[in-house]
């Protein structure tokens, strides 16, 4: 038991070394990130596009790919940490239509200032997204049962209620309403940078990308969130909160709901009550090319970011080389399973036991 | 309803008179008709190693489940340090000094060694918003309290899944000693482990014995609990069948004890009369 000095890298067999010494190389290390895969991939999908579509280098398009990566974006951070807290969430989609709907419904039938309905839809989105997470802990059942009858009840609300407050599908609009400038101004203004013509969301984006970075990494509750996916059992065992991990880790996602409802609302000034379906997986996959494991445990909020800004790029690089937009789903679908592959690998490596 | 078996001498020497840090007397536990555990004692002292021994079935994991407070026994005495107790939850267990190490719920598996070593219990440096991890304590302390353990591990960012069996168990030892545990309850530490890696284990028993540590050592192994323990504890279908001190027994009778006497032989004289396969080559694997 006695302290062996700390002397520089023990040779392999000397006391408590071991052959293990040899074997991590940089470039090693630099494959065990989370994100890595996904940064290959982005910079893969940026060259391509920029050989093949003329227009995909000029400012304004750069500018439309990041406000598309954007949108995608805010909501792929929330929900690539709930996926490393080992949880889906399959509502969020039309989460965020239900929040625009709610924010502009309130404002209007009560005829109050925007910003109150904005207040309403906080709370009500992060109230839904929490009762997601209340059921998922109370009951035990998976998360793909429990976020898909969300899901499910949540299209139904949508298009249920706008149809019988306003009687069409669609919000009456709210442009002339008291507040409307300034909430426009925080949730969906544009700003001229050096030319390009860039959107307030990407800013919202970049600060949920480095305020969950900064949670993930350097917080007790991030320690919380890899070791709730990772292992469950093991968290309690040395008394980690895993129930209210998950339930915050919902809650923010409604968060994130909110902000990207809050922004579809105040682009336009109405919103359609149909949309959103779908997107849930959209979020998901940006979060899987990021590098998040589908079980839980392993992942980060930059492969999240990364994840978008793919999507963003295939989505409009396809419209710059003026191809049909059809190819776009294959381009996805292609990337997700390539995505997965390498974070199979990654897991097995990171997991395999050397006994 | 003891009923101590021929070899036992119950009347074992206190030691030098010094309170248990642990002890169990005559502690009985019921699951509805079944009588899972009865009338077992024994004594956790600091610097020593006390060894559970018993096949499937024999009410080990019983026997942990109550130290470890998990459950609560129904009938006995389970005293701490000389304070007669029973235990609410696994915190309160924690809260009076005992640690317990299970097989597979110590670790997570892709979060790396340091994370591991202070999950639950992170220490924080700043305030409000700026209140995170002390990333630098974490990290020495880990490297420090491994190496004192003399597990020496180049990387400790690496997952702990890329650790052995053994010293996955040795971080959960170390953690447990770091964290002031003044008795570690080993839930079979060496079972499904190779003879090396076990070797391995057992020396980091030793070492937070010596560390003054009391340690429970669960196993169904008798030649690994002879090669640490001081005294040895042999249950059989939830009753006592034997309490020893080392100097009072040697390892064949512990064996012949654990195995049950009289249906060792008999599979020992199975054994040696059977002809090993040529194809074997006859030499032991492993």
């Amino acid at each position: 038991m006695t302290a062996t000095a700390p002397s520089v890298r023990p040779p392999a067999g000397g006391p408590g070394g071991d052959e293990r010494l040899l074997r991590s190389s940089p470039l090693r290390k630099l494959l065990g990130r989370p994100e890595l895969g996904s940064v290959v991939g982005a910079l893969a999908v940026f060259l391509f596009f920029a050989l093949v579509a003329d227009s995909f280098l000029r400012a304004s398009s750069l500018a439309t790919v990041l406000y598309a990566a954007s949108t995608i974006g805010i909501m792929a951070v929330p929900v690539s940490l709930l996926m490393i807290g080992g949880e889906f969430d399959l509502s969020a989609g039309v989460m965020v239509t239900s929040s625009a709907l709610l924010s502009s419904m309130f404002s209007y039938q009560m005829t109050a200032n925007v910003w109150v309905g904005v207040g309403v839809s906080l709370v009500a989105t992060v109230g839904i997204a929490a009762f997601n997470g209340f059921m998922l802990t109370v009951t035990k059942l998976p998360s793909f049962i429990i976020t898909l009858g969300t899901f499910l009840m949540l299209t139904g609300l949508n298009l249920g209620f706008t149809k019988l407050i306003d009687g069409t599908v669609s919000t009456k609009t709210i442009g002339d309403m008291w507040g409307f400038h300034s909430a426009h101004e925080v949730f969906a203004s544009t700003w001229t940078v050096g030319g390009m013509d860039l959107k307030v969301t990407i800013l919202w984006w970049l600060l949920m990308v480095a305020v969950a970075t900064w949670i993930l990494l350097r917080t007790r509750f991030g320690n919380w969130i890899f070791a709730a996916g990772g292992s469950a059992e093991a968290a309690r065992a040395v008394g980690v909160p895993v129930k209210r991990t998950k339930i915050l880790l919902y809650m923010g996602v409604g968060f994130g709901a909110w902000v990207t409802g809050q922004n579809l609302l105040f682009s336009f000034d109405a919103v359609q009550s149909g949309e959103g379906v779908g997107n849930e997986l959209i979020y998901i996959i940006a979060a899987v090319i990021g590098g998040c494991l589908i079980t839980g445990g392993y992942g980060s909020a930059i492969g999240s970011a990364v994840g978008a800004l793919i999507f963003g790029m295939t989505n409009k690089g396809i419209v710059f080389a003026e191809w049909n937009p059809d190819w776009f789903k294959f381009f996805v679908g292609a990337m997700l399973l390539l995505a997965t592959l390498l974070n199979a690998w990654v897991r097995k490596r990171a997991e395999a036991s050397r006994s | 309803m003891i009923e101590p078996p021929e070899e036992v001498t119950p009347e074992r020497p206190g030691g030098d008179g010094r309170t248990p840090l642990v002890e169990l007397d005559g502690v009985s536990k019921y699951y509805g008709n079944i009588r899972a555990l009865e009338g077992v004692s024994l004594e956790v002292h600091a610097g020593e190693i006390t060894c559970v021994l018993g096949d499937n079935g024999a009410g080990k994991s019983t026997l942990i489940k109550i130290v470890s407070g998990l459950h609560r026994h129904d009938g006995g005495d389970l005293r701490i340090e000389g304070e007669s107790t029973a235990l609410a939850s696994p915190r309160e267990a924690l809260d009076r000094g005992i640690a317990t190490v299970y097989q597979d719920l110590a670790v997570v598996p892709l979060m790396p060694v340091w994370r591991n070593f202070f999950l639950g219990s992170e220490p924080t440096r700043g305030k409000g918003p700026f209140r995170r991890l002390d990333t630098a304590l974490m990290r020495e302390t880990t490297r420090g309290e491994l190496r004192r353990m003399g597990i020496d591990l180049r990387d400790v960012d690496q997952p702990i899944g890329t650790l052995s069996g053994g010293e996955r168990q040795c971080v959960a030892i170390a953690r447990a000693v770091y964290f002031g545990a003044k008795v570690l309850v080993l839930d079979e530490p060496t079972a499904a482990l190779g003879v090396k890696q076990s070797g391995v284990v057992l020396k980091y028993v030793a070492a937070a014995r010596d560390a003054g540590l009391g340690v429970v050592l669960i196993t169904h192994n008798p030649h690994h609990a002879y090669l640490v323990g001081n005294r040895f504890v042999l249950l059989k279908r939830g009753v006592m069948a034997g309490s020893h001190l080392k100097d009072e027994i040697a390892l064949d009778e512990l064996t012949r004890q654990m195995a049950g006497g009289s249906e060792l032989e008999e599979l020992s004289h199975e054994l040696e009369r059977a002809p090993v396969p040529g194809h074997l080559g006859g030499h032991p694997s492993d």
